[in-house]
């Protein structure tokens, strides 16, 4: 079982390597929302540092987002998916380590990059701690429950504006609970009780949702 | 009990239930009608005026109806998803889809209402709590459900595809709920609640039953009256659909 | 060992076939034909399991393959329209990494051997985007050389070739006929397979 997914992980982060392209500019994206902010509102350092786990959260959402339409499109395209869906391997498995990979390429970044970023909005150290804490533990809630999307939305049309439809809802309680930290330790209260929700919710949203999504993909192939 | 879980798939096809669907709607409506008037009487007639807000709280004899169906059709549309994908029947996925925009109807009437019941008594068209917050939230997941069974063409992996999707959201929708509430504890402070209702008067909760009892009926009759045009539609090109057009005209 | 009985296809709105059924044993290959559109590509689907038929069933061994799913698809190989090649990996990555995803030892040598013998010596290591459309068949086809499950559904394996790598894949096919598999394929190339009892089925 563990082989299985060890062979999807290094499948994948080998395409995903040749690729580097859509890794990178989906960090650039981040930079860029993320930048956006200050600007549509104004650089007031105490503005800032209030607003900045929500605005560095939602970024990472988005960002994250903009990268899930490419876990199964591209596997689909050209059969591979059909072939996965047709291994004796129970297709959740397999769902599973496309899942892991997909966040070593999307959500790890994000996550190391967030404090760079949290900079700019002046937050104390303690805060960025908690911010890079909460992306690692959170957006790999984001891949998992994206994917369900990303396979619901499976060569449709209107495909990532209705991803992102589908999916930011269901995305509403990872924001809550990883902002939440951040706020939690900037006013002093403490980020235990939302790192553990929000741990809860990841645990879930990866060792479920992937069953989810493998429903959904042997309906996309039918 | 053979015999009987065989009868009851009977009716699990279309062309045996479509004429059964008809002939219940008038009456899903006349009771639509009754209880509608008699919760409405008890809500803007009967019931005393509020020493606190006034009139202007009648809204609530909608609002809160409005947010139960909502939150009922929701599970009614999941539970019809789950059993079409269990025993892949085509008339569980044409329920399911035939109630979600009248689900959609109640989560924005409940969303309205409650601005219009806030306005007068906090002075904002909106406040973020945790109820009209997660009712947000509701509402978006119905749009998702109908704007991916619209994207998809074909009508059975539509079906199949929103199944999974009401499922998926059936069970978020007490993690939502649980967050948004913890949210909207936290950040409290001077931020106002709807939620605070006026103490309850036995009659205000019996006006309240009615008018959901009505919106219960109304979903019903038109529920059905989709469902019977999406049947007509999607098996338009088979033998009982073709039969029954013609000797109507 | 594959029995299909009173299949139905609807597809979008039109039926495509219904009531085809047949039965293949060991050694026996199924050559399925039919105009363009009448459902062949479909009925391959339907026996892998992709697809569920609207009416109908299949069963592999005497048994549905619904129900089977796991040990079916254990002995299931599918070779459809697409590829199914990574155009960012080179062949061999590509046979190594299908082989894998398959549970199937395929050491660096068997691999190697299979690409020679479609042909592609020389282009083991170039990433298959460099290759041309008949070389990226190639590389699909690579994987029958060591394929040893039972059932192999082709479709359209000749498309692309040339005379002698047709011959190899009818070879191939042929070698695996005579090991006692079976094999149901669409081809619109009429080509003749040295071993093994042809049955045909037409749809449409």
């Amino acid at each position: 079982m563990l082989s299985l997914i060890r062979a999807v992980i290094s499948r994948d982060l080998r395409l995903a390597m040749r690729r580097q392209a859509d890794i990178v500019s989906a960090m650039f994206f981040f930079i860029i929302v993320v930048s956006l902010f200050p600007l549509g509102i104004g650089p007031e350092p105490e503005l800032l540092r209030k607003l900045a786990p929500g605005v560095l959260w939602v970024a990472a959402l988005l960002a994250t987002m903009l990268s899930l339409p490419r876990l199964f499109a591209d596997d689909h395209r050209d059969g591979t998916l059909e072939q996965l869906a047709l291994t004796p391997q129970p297709l959740g498995l397999i769902v599973l380590g496309k899942v892991i990979a997909h966040w070593l390429v999307s959500g790890l970044p994000l996550a190391l990059l967030a404090p760079v970023l949290g900079i700019q909005f002046d937050l104390s150290s303690d805060a960025l701690w908690v911010l890079t804490i909460s992306l690692l533990i959170g957006t790999p809630a984001l891949s998992g429950i994206g994917a369900i999307g990303a396979a619901l939305t499976l060569g449709v049309r209107g495909g990532g504006v209705l991803l992102s439809l589908l999916v930011l809802p269901l995305y509403i309680p990872v924001l809550i609970f990883g902002a939440g930290a951040v706020d939690a330790t900037v006013t002093g209260l403490g980020p235990q009780a939302h790192l553990s929700l929000l741990g809860a919710l990841t645990l879930g949203g990866v060792f479920f949702a992937p069953w989810a999504t493998a429903a959904a993909l042997r309906i996309a192939l039918e | 009990m053979n015999n009987r879980l065989v009868s009851w798939f009977k009716y699990a096809s279309p062309q045996s239930f479509y004429p059964i669907a008809g002939k219940m709607i008038p009456w899903f409506w006349a009771l639509a009608a009754l209880f509608g008037v008699a919760g409405l009487y008890v809500g803007f007639l009967v019931a005393p005026t509020d020493a606190q807000q006034g009139e202007g709280y009648r809204i609530i004899f909608l609002h809160v109806p409005a947010s139960w169906m909502s939150m009922f059709i929701y599970l009614v549309m999941a539970f019809w998803a789950a059993m079409g994908l269990i025993f892949n029947t085509r008339l569980s996925g044409m329920m399911a889809s035939a109630l979600a925009p009248t689900g959609a109807l109640f989560a924005f009437l409940s969303l309205w209402t409650g601005a219009l019941w806030g306005k007068p008594m906090w002075g904002a068209w909106w406040v973020w709590d945790a109820r009209l917050t997660s009712e947000l939230i509701l509402l978006f997941l119905y749009i998702g459900f109908i704007a991916l069974q619209s994207a998809i063409d074909d009508p059975r992996r539509a079906d199949k595809a929103g199944a999974i999707l009401a499922l998926v959201g059936v069970v978020n929708i007490p993690i939502i709920y649980f967050s948004v509430k913890w949210w909207n504890t936290l950040h409290q402070g001077s931020s106002v609640s709807l939620t605070k209702s006026p103490s309850m008067a036995a009659l205000m909760l019996w006006g309240m039953l009615l008018c959901a009892l009505a919106f219960w009926m109304y979903s019903i009759a038109v529920a059905l009256m989709r469902a019977r045009s999406i049947m007509l539609e999607r098996e338009r090109h088979t033998e009982w659909v073709r039969t029954m057009l013609t000797s109507k005209e | 060992m594959l029995e299909a009985s009173n299949l139905e296809c609807v597809r979008g709105e039109r039926r495509l076939f219904a009531g085809v059924g047949f039965r293949l044993e060991g050694g026996e290959m199924l050559y399925l034909q039919g105009r363009n559109g009448s459902g062949k590509t479909s009925l391959l689907r339907m026996l892998c399991g992709l697809t569920p038929p609207t009416y109908g069933d299949i069963c592999w061994r005497g048994e549905s393959i619904r129900k089977l799913s796991e040990e079916f698809r254990s002995e299931l190989c599918y070779l459809g329209h697409h590829n199914a090649i990574k155009e960012e990996l080179t062949p061999l990555e590509n046979l190594r990494a299908s082989a894998r995803l398959a549970e199937e030892s395929l050491d660096e040598d068997s691999a190697l051997d299979a690409l020679e013998q479609v042909g592609l010596r020389g282009r083991e290591d170039l990433a298959c985007r460099y290759l041309s459309q008949g070389q990226k068949r190639r590389v699909a086809l690579a994987r029958l050389v060591h394929e040893r499950r039972a059932l192999w559904i082709l479709d359209e394996p000749y498309v692309a070739l040339d005379p002698a790598a047709v011959d190899l894949v009818a070879g191939l096919i042929g070698a695996h006929l005579q090991r006692g598999g079976l094999a149901v394929l669409t081809t619109h190339q009429t080509v003749e397979v040295p071993a093994g009892t042809v049955r045909e089925l037409r749809l449409g």
